[in-house]
C-alpha cells in the first residue's frame, strides 16, 4: 500500500485492503517509497468517502480515546506504527464488542503503550515549549519533538494564550501552527539557521527579551537546593535531546 | 536579578509546588487557565519540579525561627519585591511558558496584616488588572485578620499555613515565639470557607469560588526527633479535620549551626522523605489505614524497603493473591501492581483468564508481585518462602538494578 501519508489516506488504504481482501499488507508513505522485493505494490488514491466510511466502523467499535490513540499513532510516525494500527484494527473488526480492554491481546497492548508515548510527549511539549517575543509582539518558539506532535497541542496553547500572537515552529518537520488572536493554522515556513543565536535575538526580539531570559536562568539555579542534587532524575525528567531549546539549560551569553 | 536570586533562594525550602486540583478557565479572551493537572514546565538539578514561580515577597523578618533561613538573628542579604515587580515578573514568565502560576510567600514584616495584605494585592492586581487565569497559590500568614484571609481566598487558588513542626513540643523549641494554635486557627478558619463557599457555589453556579484548590501544609522532617507514626498521625489529622488537599513532607536542610538543630553537613533524609510520601499516597489512595503502616511496636517506616511491601511482608497471611477473582481493593494491595495496573487488570480479567506473561506484557513489576500471586499454571510451584526470604530476594532485585543510587527517587509504584 502506497499512500500519501496523510491520516485520511491512511484510512483509505485500509478500505481498499479490505476491499481487495487483503491480509498481509505493509505501507509506504509515498515520499519514502522503495517497494520491497516480491510485493506487488498497490498505489493509495486517498478518497474522503472511503476514508469516512473506515472512521465511521471504527467509531461504532471503539471508545473516543480508543480512536484517539489510533491517531497518536500515527502521529508517532515510528518506522512499524503503520503495521501496528493495522494489526489492531483488524481485531478490531474481527470482534463485534469493544475491544479496547483486552491487555492481554498484544495488538491492543501495543498501540496502547505507543500511544501513551506520544501522549507523554505531547504533554512534555505543553510544558517545554519556550516563547520568545519578537519586536513586532509575536511569542515564538521553536521545538524537535521525535513524533509530530503539534497536532495534539494546537488546543492547549489555544485556550492559554487566547490574548497573544504566537507561532510554535516544529524544526524537524519544517511546519508551525500559528495564532494570531482569531484562529490557528498551519503555516510552512523555513527557519533560518542560527535563529537562536544571542545577535538574532538583539536584532529580531523585544528590547526586555534577554532581561527575561537571563531572569529565567537565575531563578533556575538560585531554586536548586544543592545539597540533593541528583542529577539521573534531572535527565530522566528533562531528556537531554530538548535542551537545545530550554532557555534555562543554555550556557549563559 | 539578584532581589529575584535572594527571594527565590529564600523560597526554596518549601516543597510545595503542585498547580493541580484547580480548574479555571480562560475567560474573555484573557491570559492562562489552569487545567486541573499540574504541568511541570523544569527541573531542578535536584530533581524536583518546577511549576510556579516561588519566591518571597520579602525575607525580611521580625520573627526568629530556627529552621528557617529568613529568622531575625542570619545573617544574610535582605531584600523585598514590590507588588508591581511581582506582577510584572509573574506575567511575564506566563507569558513565555516557563511557569504556571505564582506561589507566593512571605517573611513577616512589620506585622501579619501588613504583610498579608501586600499578598492579596499582588493577587488581586493579577486577576483583575490583567485577566489572569493562571495558578496562583498565597501563603496564609499566621495572625492576619479573618477579612484579608477571606480577601486571599477569593483570588487565590490555594492557601497554605505550613505548621513545619509536627508537635507542639518541637516547635517550642525552635520558635518559642509561635504557637501551634496559630496556625491551627487559620487552618480551621479556612477550612470553614472553603466548604462554605463551595456548598454555595452547588447551589449557585455564579457563586464566587474560594480557593478552589483547598489548602496544604508542610511538615520538616528530621530537624526533630518526631517518629514516622507521629508525623503520619499529624497527617491524618489534618486530612480528617481539616479537609487539607496536601501534606508536604520536607527533609531538613542544615542551615545552621544552632545547638538545638541537626549539624551543618548532616545529611538531608532524603530517603525517609520519599518513605512518607510513600506512606501518604497509600493513605489518600490506596485505603490504607495509618496504623497498618506504622504502630507502636514499629514506629518508622523503613528506609530499605517500601512502605507497601512492608506491609505485605508483615501481613503474608493475606496472601496469594489470585488477580482473576480478588477485589480491586486487594489487587492494589500486591507489591508491583499500581493503582492503574489494578484497574488494567480488573478489565482485562473479563476477557481472558490472565496468565503472568499477560502481567509482563502489562507492564508490572512481575518479580515484584510473583510472590504474592496465586499462579494458575500448572507448572509452576507454589514456593513457601518466609518474608525475611521474600525481602532478601527482592532487595537482590533492586539493588542490581539501581547499583549506583539506591536512591531519592519518588518511585510512586
Ligand atoms: S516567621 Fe516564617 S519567615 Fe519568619 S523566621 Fe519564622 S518561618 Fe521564617
Amino acid at each position: 500500500m502506497i499512500y500519501d501519508g496523510t491520516y485520511q489516506g491512511w484510512l483509505t488504504a485500509i478500505f481498499d485492503s479490505y476491499d481487495h481482501k487483503l491480509n498481509e499488507v505493509c505501507f509506504l508513505k509515498e515520499k519514502t517509497a522503495s517497494i520491497p522485493l516480491f510485493a506487488t505494490p498497490h498505489y493509495v488514491i486517498t478518497d474522503e468517502i472511503k476514508a469516512t466510511r473506515v472512521m465511521k466502523g471504527l467509531k461504532q467499535r471503539l471508545s473516543a480515546e480508543g480512536l484517539k490513540n489510533l491517531y497518536n499513532i500515527y502521529l508517532s510516525e515510528e518506522e512499524k506504527s503503520e503495521e501496528m494500527m493495522w494489526r489492531f484494527v483488524k481485531y478490531v473488526f474481527e470482534c463485534k464488542d469493544n475491544i479496547e480492554q483486552n491487555f492481554s491481546n498484544s495488538a491492543v497492548w501495543d498501540v496502547k503503550k505507543l500511544a501513551k508515548k506520544v501522549k507523554r510527549e505531547a504533554h512534555r511539549m505543553e510544558a517545554f515549549v519556550r516563547f520568545k517575543l519578537t519586536k513586532d509582539h509575536l511569542f515564538y518558539a521553536i521545538i524537535e519533538p521525535d513524533h509530530n506532535v503539534l497536532p495534539l497541542i494546537e488546543g492547549h496553547f489555544k485556550g492559554r494564550y487566547a490574548d497573544q500572537r504566537w507561532l510554535i515552529y516544529d524544526a524537524r518537520r519544517k511546519y508551525g501552527i500559528y495564532y494570531d488572536l482569531e484562529t490557528v493554522t498551519t503555516v510552512e515556513l523555513e527557519f533560518k539557521l542560527g535563529a537562536g543565536s544571542a545577535k538574532a535575538i538583539a536584532e529580531i526580539c523585544d528590547e526586555r527579551e534577554e532581561f527575561f531570559q537571563e531572569l529565567w536562568r537565575r531563578y533556575f539555579s538560585s531554586v536548586n537546593i544543592k545539597a540533593r542534587k541528583n542529577m539521573r532524575l534531572h535527565i530522566q525528567h528533562m531528556p537531554k535531546r530538548y535542551w537545545k531549546h530550554l532557555p534555562e539549560k543554555m550556557p549563559e551569553n | 536579578m539578584e532581589k529575584l536570586e535572594i527571594l527565590a533562594d529564600a523560597a526554596k525550602y518549601d516543597v510545595s509546588c503542585s498547580s493541580s486540583g484547580s480548574k479555571r478557565n480562560n475567560k474573555d479572551k484573557g491570559l492562562g487557565d489552569s487545567k486541573g493537572y499540574g504541568i511541570c514546565h523544569a527541573f531542578t538539578e535536584d530533581g524536583r519540579c518546577v511549576s510556579l514561580l516561588k519566591i518571597l515577597l520579602t525575607n525580611h523578618c521580625i520573627f526568629d525561627c530556627a529552621y528557617c533561613v529568613s529568622r531575625k538573628s542570619n545573617h544574610v542579604k535582605r531584600a523585598a519585591f514590590t507588588v508591581e515587580e511581582v506582577v510584572d515578573v509573574t506575567i511575564n514568565f506566563y507569558r513565555r511558558n516557563y511557569i504556571e502560576g505564582l506561589f507566593l510567600s512571605s517573611g513577616i514584616f512589620d506585622s501579619p496584616d501588613y504583610t498579608m495584605e501586600r499578598l492579596v494585592r499582588i493577587a488581586k492586581k493579577l486577576r483583575i488588572d490583567h485577566n489572569f487565569n493562571g495558578y496562583i497559590h498565597l501563603k496564609a500568614i499566621p495572625g492576619a485578620s479573618d477579612e484579608l484571609m477571606k480577601e486571599a481566598g477569593l483570588y487565590a487558588d490555594r492557601l497554605s499555613v505550613n505548621v513545619e513542626m509536627p508537635t507542639e513540643q518541637s516547635l517550642k523549641l525552635l520558635a518559642p515565639e509561635k504557637k501551634h494554635i496559630d496556625v491551627i486557627k487559620p487552618m480551621e478558619y479556612l477550612k470553614k470557607e472553603i466548604i462554605g463557599y463551595r456548598e454555595e457555589k452547588s447551589l449557585n453556579k455564579k457563586a464566587p469560588v474560594f480557593a478552589p484548590a483547598g489548602q496544604s501544609t508542610q511538615m520538616v522532617i528530621g530537624a526533630t526527633k518526631e517518629t514516622d507514626m507521629e508525623i503520619l498521625g499529624m497527617a491524618d489529622y489534618f486530612y480528617q479535620q481539616m479537609n487539607m488537599k496536601r501534606v508536604y513532607y520536607s527533609g531538613y536542610v542544615p542551615i545552621s549551626n544552632d545547638g538545638r538543630l541537626p549539624m551543618i553537613g548532616t545529611p538531608v533524609p532524603i530517603i525517609r522523605e520519599n518513605r512518607l510520601y510513600q506512606a501518604d499516597w497509600l493513605i489518600r489512595f490506596y485505603g490504607f489505614k495509618v496504623n497498618e503502616i506504622v504502630g507502636f511496636d514499629q514506629p518508622h517506616l523503613d528506609l530499605d524497603i517500601d512502605p507497601k511491601l512492608g506491609w505485605a511482608l508483615r501481613n503474608l497471611d493475606q496472601f496469594p493473591v489470585d488477580i482473576n477473582t480478588a477485589t480491586l481493593e486487594m489487587i492494589k494491595r500486591i507489591p508491583g501492581i499500581g493503582h492503574q495496573n489494578a484497574k488494567k487488570i480488573v478489565a482485562a480479567r473479563k476477557f481472558n483468564r490472565l496468565l503472568p506473561e499477560h502481567l509482563q506484557k502489562m507492564g508490572i513489576a512481575y518479580n515484584r508481585a510473583k510472590y504474592f500471586l496465586a499462579v494458575p499454571h500448572p507448572f509452576s510451584i507454589q514456593k513457601d518462602f518466609t518474608s525475611v526470604q521474600i525481602k532478601h530476594q527482592i532487595l537482590s532485585l533492586q539493588n542490581s538494578k539501581y547499583k549506583s543510587d539506591f536512591s531519592s527517587q519518588l518511585a510512586l509504584f
